[in-house]
């Protein structure tokens, strides 16, 4: 009988959703599993070693730092996994991998663990890595695996970068039409980081985010348009689908932007980011000094998360004049 | 059809209302001994009128009550009193209780069967006064006397009559099998209170899982008289649906301000059970003394509703319902979101006892706690509108003024923020935790 059973007494509620955090990182994981498997298919080994690179050295670094602040171990819940695997994605093929794995320790230990750990870091620790990476080594950082060449030999980076720097004329030297090159685009076989060439497997994998309801709508939705409006206002119809399906914007979209921790909590509040991301991306794109913007818009907002959390509270039910 | 009558947020937790759902009520035999806690009702506990050594009957007053926010306690059982003395209390702990030995004949003080009453000619005061005698509360959980309730102040008139037969909390099913049972009579109290308010409306609201109760009350409707005015709608099955305040917005489109009540959107909501005691208190003269409870959960072989008298303990019921073979963690009085964990079976069942639930270890379940990693789904879900993980955190920090500045107490206590966090933080701990500061230290300033 039950008198000899020891009750659990807690406050309510009693029954609790399957769905805990250390889940959540393991279904972005798997999400992400289409996208780096493209990374491998089009680069080679060569990625696979980058991949395995990061994680080791997030997972080891997770590890050091845990011992080292006598913190209960960590390396379980699945998030240095996953930022180790984010960085990978976000990261040229050719990177020697003595700085993936530096890289891997800054994400972690630096911009991580160095503001309290899991819950408390104020920039999106994959991209820190990866901004870490770019400002110590900026060669490396931007010497694309060549996938396609000119036609008089001489190798071509990526899309944004060749529009960057050598104009509308000699990307579509390269890619002969428009068609042509969205399909490349959309498949992921052009030059770029890892995993941020394929918009197609990109939002298939933010597509099982959203059905499993790790993120919602809002980043991504209001990211994404802003992009889109301000590239139709740039560079008409081309523009739009050029911007969108270049670069890091898919895999900054669904899988960076909406990192929980360093967006904001409320469905107001992730809109304005979202915005935000994508101003300071074409801002970047169309007037910057560097090709590519989503890393640093992503940083940057981050960084106002606080600012914008604090002009976007809820509504509480029945208060005010209308309710 | 139009979109599913319900509110923002809310959660969509597993049922397990199969485990009891279109059961019969079953009769639970008198217990031997009834412990009838003084205190059943928010306000303050009855007072006796009976001594140790009287005889009482089934359905005997033992106990008036004191003060405006109180309410009458009968005796379940036929026999004697045997002590008035501190026990269990599946709320408080502990608390005073009048102990009665039932002398097994199960003699009623009155028939209550047949019973009439003339709809017709309804004095309000009459049924105000019946209602209060037969120490009718609030059979949802919150246990409100219901005369206080039925009686509201002159400048707040209630125009719409709203019963509440959501039982949006799992696993429970007491209410649904009353309406199967007692379709009929749940219509005859509607009308009483209908006609006693004069309200305009008397909106039923019944979540869509129970679709058979929906079309037993409508078909009910039909051949009623004096239906004017009555609607049978189904809800979209959501936790918490059955949220009063949540409910009445659904319904009618009205919010009730913060801190306010019903009646200041001129909106009154009772239980359906309770609308059924009310029927049971005028028509049959007869006080609550027994009513529905969802004995249920893995840890119970044969899950059932019973028609359970007050005072019957806990461990009577759960004996004769057997346990399985699983892993027990928690007994829980009410249900698991909103329901109290007790530390012993040794508590008796109280007039606000809607369900007995044992739950197994993996129906429990807890995550280890992790930091808050700011997913938001607590503000997602919260029907209030709130943000419980940054109220949780300020009271954690002990900042309980920044906390009420953000609606702290305005939290309702549904835990389904509680119930999604992803980081198996304890967010409505820290919530309850915030309000009794807050209220000590507001007690502290007086």
């Amino acid at each position: 009988m039950l008198k000899d059973k020891h009750l659990t007494v807690t406050v309510s509620p009693h029954i609790k959703t399957a769905l805990s955090t250390e889940k959540m990182m393991w279904i972005v994981s798997c999400a992400l599993i289409p996208a780096s498997a493209a990374g491998i298919y089009f680069f080679g080994f060569r990625a696979a070693l980058v991949i395995a690179a990061c994680i080791v050295s997030s997972l080891l670094s997770e590890l050091f730092c845990t011992l080292l602040m006598k913190k209960p171990a960590t390396i379980k819940d699945g998030s240095a996994f996953l930022t180790g695997l984010l960085l990978a994605l976000c990261l040229p093929p050719g990177l020697p991998l003595w700085m993936c794995f530096l890289g891997g320790f800054f994400a972690i230990a630096v911009s991580k663990f160095a503001f309290g750990g899991l819950g408390f870091n104020i920039f999106n620790p994959a991209l820190a890595g990866r901004a870490f990476l770019m400002g110590a080594f900026a060669k490396e950082m931007t010497s694309w695996k060549t996938l396609r060449v000119f036609p008089d030999g001489i190798t071509a980076a990526t899309p944004l970068n060749l529009l960057k720097e050598q104009g509308y004329d000699s990307l579509m030297k390269v890619y002969d039409s428009h068609s042509y090159l969205f399909k490349e685009l959309f498949i992921g076989h052009v030059g770029g980081s890892i995993g941020e060439t394929s918009a197609a497997l990109l939002i298939i994998g933010g597509l099982i985010l959203l059905f499993a309801r790790i993120i919602t709508w809002h980043i991504p939705v209001s990211y994404i348009l802003t992009v889109a409006i301000i590239s139709y206002f740039t560079g008409g119809t081309f523009g739009i689908i050029f911007h969108l399906l270049s670069g890091g914007l898919m895999i900054g979209a669904f899988f960076m932007a909406t990192d929980p921790v360093t967006s904001p909590l409320t469905s107001k509040g992730q809109l304005v980011f979202g915005a935000g991301c994508g101003i300071l991306t074409m801002l970047i794109r169309l007037r910057g000094g560097y090709p590519e913007g989503v890393c640093y818009a992503i940083l940057l907002m981050n960084s106002v998360t606080p600012l914008i959390e604090r002009y976007s509270k809820t509504r509480i039910f029945g208060a005010g004049k209308n309710g | 059809m139009k979109a599913k009558i319900t509110f923002k947020g809310g959660i969509h937790p597993s049922e397990n209302k199969n485990l009891c759902a279109e059961m019969a009520i079953k009769d639970f035999p008198p217990p031997d001994i009834a412990v009838l806690p003084l205190q059943q009702s928010l306000g303050a506990p009855a007072e006796p009128v009976v001594k140790p050594g009287d005889k009482v009957r089934k359905g005997t007053l033992i106990a008036r009550s004191k003060g405006l926010i109180s309410s009458n306690l009968h005796s379940p059982v036929s026999g004697e009193i045997i002590a008035v003395r501190k026990s269990p209390h599946p709320l408080l702990g502990e608390a005073n209780a009048i102990i009665v030995r039932s002398d097994k004949t199960d003699e009623a003080e009155k028939d209550y069967t047949g019973g009439n009453f003339s709809i017709d000619n309804i004095n309000p005061g009459e049924v105000l006064e019946l209602v209060q005698n037969a120490g009718i509360v609030g059979l949802g959980g919150a246990a409100f006397p219901s005369h206080v309730k039925l009686n509201p102040p002159p400048d707040k008139a209630v125009k719409t009559f709203i019963i509440n037969g959501a039982e949006c909390e799992p696993y429970l099913t007491a209410d649904h099998s009353l309406m199967l049972e007692s379709a009929d009579l749940i219509l005859k109290g509607a009308l009483i209170i209908k006609k006693m308010l004069k309200a305009e409306k008397c909106l039923i609201a019944i979540e869509d899982n129970k679709k058979d109760a929906i079309s037993l009350l409508r078909q009910k409707l039909a051949s009623m008289d004096n239906a004017e005015g009555f609607e049978i709608l189904s809800l979209k099955v959501k936790y918490p649906q059955g949220a009063e305040k949540q409910l009445i917005y659904a319904l009618t489109g009205k919010k009730v301000p913060s801190g306010g009540l019903p009646m200041d959107v001129s909106v009154l909501v009772h239980n359906i059970s309770t609308v059924f005691a009310i029927y049971e208190a005028v028509y049959l003269k007869k006080p609550l003394f027994e009513r529905i409870v969802t004995v249920s959960g893995k840890g119970i072989k044969n899950p059932a509703n019973w028609r359970v008298r007050i005072g019957t303990s806990f461990k009577t019921l759960i004996n004769h319902s057997g346990l399985t073979e699983k892993k027990i963690k928690k007994l829980i009085m009410g249900g698991p979101m909103m329901g109290l964990a007790q530390y012993t079976d040794e508590v008796p069942v109280l007039k606000a006892t809607s369900g007995i639930l044992v739950l197994t270890d993996e129906e429990a379940a807890d995550f280890e706690h992790l930091p808050c990693i700011r997913c938001g789904k607590c503000v997602e879900v919260c029907p209030m509108g709130l943000m419980p993980a940054e109220i949780s955190k300020m009271v954690e920090r002990g900042r309980i003024d920044a906390a009420k500045g953000i609606g702290l107490l305005d939290c309702m206590e549904c835990g389904s923020c509680n119930y999604i966090c992803p980081s198996g933080t304890n967010l409505l701990q820290y919530i309850k935790l915030g309000k009794y500061e807050y209220m000590r230290k507001k007690n502290a300033k007086r």
